[in-house]
Order: C-alpha cells, then structure tokens, then sequence
C-alpha cells in the first residue's frame, strides 16, 4: 500500500537536506496552485511505495503568508499518512514552536531532530527518549548531511502509519481555541521551555549567555562594521567573475569556469550544428527546410543549450551561499539600502547577475523570501544591462558619438538601466502592493559548510528546470521570428518562386518587415519610426546582439560586396585573420559575417551603415534607440526564464507590458530632451 | 526603554510589544513573546537592522520594529 509523507520544519532546518537524502534524484518539481512557491514531491529510494513531499519551509502555521496557508491546508485538509517534523537541534527552542502547531492538528507526526552534530559541538545534549515520552509521538535524532539516522527515521515514521500513532493530547492543544494569539505563543513558548528543561542539557553557559561558536566568531568577521561590506563585495566579484569573466580573477585570457563552459557546450554544439548542416545540404533539404532547421530550430535549442553553463555554475555558486548561511547576511547587510527601493536586500544578487545574463538574473530570485520581491525583481531584471545588449550600445556609439565622450554614453546607459529600476520599483510598490507589511523579521542561521551533493542537487534542478519550463518558449518564439523574416505573403505563389526559385523571401519583403512597416509610426515620436529600426527591435527578442546583425542585413546597400572589399582592403593579412579570415586572406563569403560579428559589434567602422542615418536623424534619436533596446522585453529566453519563475502567462504578459511601456515613455523623454539638447 | 535603544552586548527583558496585525504575530512566533530574554549582537554595518539573540538562535529585525518593543535592562 502506498503512503503519503509530509515533511515540514522550519527554513535553514535542513529539511531540504532531508528530502533529497530520502528521494535521491527521483524529484518532480511543480508549484502550488497560485503561488510562486515550489512544490516538490518524490518517492523514497529505499522503498518506492512512499512518496515524500516536501512543503514549504515555515516557522508557524499561522495563516500570514502563502508559505504558512500552503502548510497549514496540506496538512489539516489533506492529511498527509504522516508528517515528519525536521527541527534543527541546534536553536531546538524555536523549532518546537511549529512542531507544537504541527501535533495539534492532531496528524500522526515524527520528529525528526537534525544538526546534532552541531548540538555535540556546543556542548549540548538532546534526551529524545525524554522527549518522546512527553509528546506521545517517535522523536529521531538525525544528521541529515551524513545521512545518519535517516533509516531510523523512516523505520519510525512506517511504524506510526502502521500503528496510526497519534501524538499524545495535550491540555495546551485546548487552550488554542479559548485565548486570543498573545496568550497562546506566551502559552506555547513556557510550554517548550519546560520540556527543554528536562530534555535538553547546556554546558559551560555563564551567566546564561553560551559559549562563543565558530560560527559567531565567522559572523564577527563577516558582518563586521568595517569589513562586511568590502567582503561583501568581494563575494560578489568572485559569484559574477566565476560566471561572466573572460578574464577571471584579473589573469588575462583565463576563462572563468562558466565561460570556459559556455565555450565548451558553444563548440560541441557548433560541430552538431554545422554536422546537421552539412548533412542536410548534402541530402539535397530545399533551401526553405535547411534554413528552417539551421536558422529556426538549432538557433533555438542554441539559444537554449548556451544558457546552461551559466545558469549551472551560478547556480551552484548561489545554493553554495544559501546553505553557507551567508545569503541571510546579504540581507542583513544590504537591507537597509535596499529597503528604500520596497525591496530586500536579497534583491541585490539577481539585479547584480542582470549585468551578466538576464536569464540565470531571473532564475535567481528564486531565492528571495517574499513572493512581492520575487516578482517585482524578476520585472527588473530585463532592465539590467546584459552583455549582449553591449554590442547594440557599442556599434550606436561608434556610428552617432564618435566625436563625442563615449564612455559617458556607456556609463549613462548603466545609470539609466540602474534609476528605471529603482522608479519602476517604488511605483509597482506603491500601486499593486500597497499597505502591504515589509516584514523583515529573518533568521540569522549558523553558518554551515554545505554539502557538495545538495549544492549539485540545487545546480541540477535548475538547469532542469529551466530546459523543461523556459525551452518550449525560446524554441517556439525563435521559430515563429525566423518564419516571419523568412516568408512574405507572396512568398507561396507560382509568381514569386518562378521568379526567385524558392519560397523563401530576403528580409525586405518578408512578413516581419510588413509588421515592421505598419508598426513604425508607433515609433516616430521616440524618433526611429522607421520600419528598419522596428524588425531591428523584433530581431533582438531572439537574442540582443542580433539587432547589429539584422541592421546590416537591413541596410544591405551599406554593406555591399564592393563596400566590405574597399573596408578590408588596406588590412595587412594579421588583421585579417585576427578579424577571422581563414589564412589572413580575404574571403568574400565570409566577409559580411565577420564584418558584423568582428567590426560593427565591436564598432570599429565609424563609417557603416551610413543610410541608417536617415532614419535614425541625430543623437537623441539614437540614444532613444539604445535605452529601447536597453529596457524593452529582454530575449525569449529571458521571458522563458520570467514565465517560469512568475508561473502564469498573465503574469509573465503583465511583465512584459510593463517593460514595453517603460522602454517607451523613457526612449520618448530621451528624444524629446535631446532635440533640445542637439 | 525599548529594544531598539539597546547597545551591543546588552541583554534585555521583554515587557510589551507594541507592534500591530500581521507582523505582531511574526514576532511572537519568532519567539519574542514577554518576558523573554533578548540580547543585542550587534547592529549592521550600515545602522540597521539589528542582529539579535534570543532562545538560542539569531535573529535580525528593523530599528523601527524593534522601537516598538518595550524591555527592562539587565
């Protein structure tokens, strides 16, 4: 017969620990019902018959916020066969506080008493026997990251399904209906300390203050007046080195683990690309399938397979930090600043990712505590200013700001991204969670040295997830704007393939430059309402750094064969196969390639492009155009990544506008202002 | 005198919390219910919050929460 196993306890308990020592890699990640919060069920490795789900971490079943009402129903309205309690040995005052909650509803119950090691350590003793004698029901002593105890445990917990051991009724389980919420927690709490008493023994306290642990003297450093915020800041160098730098830890050309990844996974991918190219030419595809399979379906699990190395090794650095203990003290340090912007402190970590890649940004607010936060920071994330909305800003500045500071456009740019987040903030704040209590009451757990195989099992799921939740997305987005820049409405009659011998049409006349066409007026009072600059904006949402790469498509009479021989022709042939040409010698099919990817996206031509100008007229429309680009909906993979942290389309949509909406009324203030200013 | 006039290292007796709604009962669940004993760690870098210790765990809370606890100095 199969059973159904709850596991409760409070956050920093190690209750995850425990769940994945009993479930192993046999997880399923889903969400509950309307919230943003996890739900994670799996069965017992050791006996299959037993599925274990794993509720949210809470410090009581009082019914304030999503984490506390999902508990408190599962285990009152679905009555789970039984629940394990996971309490942390070591602050087992509180824990109790829950597990009291827990026994009242009356559900067959084992605690489950983790971190004794810590609890030797200190000195302490924890008399589970005295314990179990005075709750009524099996109390475990166990070491979750040692997996000690954890057969115990389960041998306890399919003895109380068996026996349908209830806990013992205590006369103070009464008392919650009688008194209002003060008496009861003053009731609750004299209760715990009484039994702590007789079960738990202190050592070497004087004067009631305990002896200082490793932990504390960690914390001393960590948290120190004068040093917090330098160490701080040196964490956060070495969490966004690790992932982004290509020159980590200041060596030139040393690859960070991530970029070292990322090359790997672009490289094998690459040959597997250009193999299934190759084979398909070779088969004799009609050009329309080839290019739907090389420019539609493998630029999509392109855009999906790119993205793991970074999502993975933030992600073990970040479950790293939350384990450590020191994600706690982020909070605990930034609070203050971050308060002022209705945000936490945690918020910090996936705006600071934003730079790098928005999708691992978003895929990190995973780890704040509010739902309010969640949201709101996962909204400003497609704000930051990734690394491949660099090559926009570099190629615009070399084309408009040549003759002026380009730095001082950049670093605008990055204020610009910065101020729009701290405003966007303050207003959804004010308008959509209005009066709502910013409760930072948060736990200061110990510092803890996390387990290499719960820090994986964190990496794992998440590059799990994201292939799972985030893939269809880019995938069908990436399809659906290589159909619309490959076909036009002519593109199926007799006509049009007599005429061009195929079926597909050049980005001119397909249909997104139709749409380009009928949406730009949209665009004119930003000062780019034309329609090149429009599909330009389109192209982005498949990844940013194609906006350059669809401009020069677009402006193709700028990039003529002639213009590209007369651009490489003065090179000495080092340059040239610095710049990519195989053997430093000009090629003329792969010179428009190299010439988007090697000089405009770099912005070496101040020259290019030069009919851009029309309809791009002077600098305030050219700014206008960058902060579009800088603000507007970030690439589908990014919104792949939004849909599955926010959880619902409507969500992910009402995001979306938002973002759309910002991009415009900001391009439009910058355009107006800099008609006045140039 | 309240919680959050307390300096570091100062231990404290609650008396009363003055806090309201959703967040009073935070704080009774986080144990700090009367009569308990409370001591200051310390206070973040940048002012605030505080780093509390109290039934043998770690917790941080606003000045502004903690203005709103009445204590006695011990």
């Amino acid at each position: 017969m199969s059973s159904t196993i709850a596991l409760a306890g409070n956050p920093n308990s190690g209750k995850t620990t425990v769940f994945n020592a009993l479930t192993g890699s046999r997880q399923h990640v889903g969400n509950w019902p309307g919230v943003t919060v996890d739900k994670k069920e799996g069965t017992y490795t050791k006996d299959p018959s037993l599925s274990i789900l794993d509720l949210p971490g809470t410090y009581s079943l009082n019914p304030y916020s999503a984490e506390e009402i999902i508990t408190r129903t599962y285990i009152v309205e679905e009555k789970p066969d039984c629940v394990i309690d996971v309490l942390d040995g070591s602050s087992i005052e509180r824990n109790l506080y829950l597990a009291l909650q827990i026994l009242e509803t009356g559900v067959p119950t084992v605690l489950a008493i983790n971190m004794m090691d810590e609890v030797r350590e200190k000195g302490e003793t924890i008399d589970c026997k005295r314990l179990e004698a005075e709750l009524g029901v099996a109390v475990i002593p166990i070491e979750a990251r040692n997996g000690k105890g954890l057969d115990e445990l389960m041998k306890a917990v399919k003895l109380t399904i068996s026996t349908n051991r209830r806990p013992k009724p205590l006369a103070l389980y009464a008392l919650s209906k009688s008194v209002d919420e003060d008496t009861l927690a003053d009731r609750r709490y004299s209760f715990i300390s009484t039994l702590v008493e007789k079960a738990v023994t202190r050592k070497a306290s004087v004067d009631g203050i305990s002896i200082e642990s490793r932990s504390d003297k960690l914390d001393k450093l960590l948290t120190h007046r004068f040093f917090a915020l330098p160490v701080f800041a040196l964490v956060m160098y070495l969490l966004f080195a690790a992932t982004f730098s290509e020159n980590f830890l200041f060596i030139p050309g040393l690859s960070s683990p991530g970029v070292a990844l990322a090359a790997l996974v672009e490289f094998l991918w690459g040959s597997l690309a250009d193999f299934i190219a190759n084979l398909l030419l070779s088969l004799g595809a009609a050009d329309w399938a080839y290019s739907l399979v090389v420019d539609g379906v493998l630029e999509g699990l392109g855009a999906i397979f790119g993205f793991l190395p970074l999502i993975l090794v933030l992600y073990l650095l970040m479950s790293f930090l939350e384990d450590s203990g020191y994600m706690a003290r982020v909070a605990f340090v930034m609070d203050r600043i971050f308060r002022r912007f209705g945000l936490s402190g945690r918020s910090f970590i996936p705006l600071l990712m934003g730079f790098g890649c928005s999708v691992p940004a978003i895929m990190a607010t995973r780890t704040l505590d509010s739902e309010k936060d969640r949201r709101i920071t996962t909204l400003l994330c497609g704000f930051m200013p990734c690394g491949a909305k660099l090559p926009i800003f570099i190629m615009f500045v070399s084309l408009f700001f040549a003759d002026g500071n380009k730095t001082m456009v950049l670093f605008f740019l990055y204020l610009l991204s910065l101020a729009v987040s701290i405003l966007v903030s303050l207003v959804i704040n004010r308008i959509a969670y209005r009066g709502q209590v910013s409760n930072f009451l948060m736990e200061l757990p110990q510092y803890r040295l996390p387990t290499l195989r719960s820090v994986w099992i964190h990496g794992y799921e998440k590059v799990k997830g994201f292939v799972q939740k985030a893939g269809t997305v880019i995938l069908a987005a990436t399809i659906l704007i290589w159909a619309l820049s490959n076909f036009s409405l002519s593109s199926f009659t007799a006509e049009h393939r007599a005429e061009e011998g195929t079926v597909l049409s050049a980005m001119d006349d397909s249909l997104l430059a139709s749409v380009g066409k009928a949406v730009a007026p949209v665009f004119k009072p930003l000062g780019f309402g034309a329609w090149r600059p429009t599909v330009g904006i389109a192209t982005g949402w498949v990844a940013k750094e194609m906006v350059v790469v669809t401009l020069a498509q677009l402006y193709s009479e700028d990039v003529s064969e002639e213009y590209l021989q007369e651009y490489f022709r003065e090179m000495e042939a080092e340059e040239l196969s610095e710049l990519g040409f195989e053997g430093g010698v000009y090629d003329s099919d792969a010179a428009f390639d190299i010439y988007t990817e090697s000089v405009l996206m770099e912005g070496s031509d101040t020259n290019a492009l030069s009919s851009i100008h029309a309809d791009i007229p002077n600098k305030g429309a050219a700014l206008a155009y960058m902060a579009f680009n800088l603000l507007c909906m970030p690439c589908f993979a990014a919104v792949g990544a939004m849909k599955r942290e926010l959880k619902s389309w409507k969500r992910t949509t009402g995001a979306i506008a938002i973002q759309m909406g910002t991009a415009y009324v900001i391009a439009l203030l910058i355009n107006l202002l800099g008609l006045l200013v140039w | 005198m309240t919680l959050g006039e307390l300096r570091p290292g100062e231990r404290a007796r609650v008396l009363s919390i003055g806090t309201q709604g959703a967040m009073r009962q935070r704080i009774l669940d986080m144990g700090i219910t009367s009569k308990v004993e409370i001591q200051l760690i310390k206070v973040a870098p940048l002012g605030d919050p505080l780093d509390l210790s109290l039934r043998g765990y770690n917790l941080s809370l606003r000045r502004h929460d903690a203005a709103l606890i009445e204590v006695e100095k011990l």
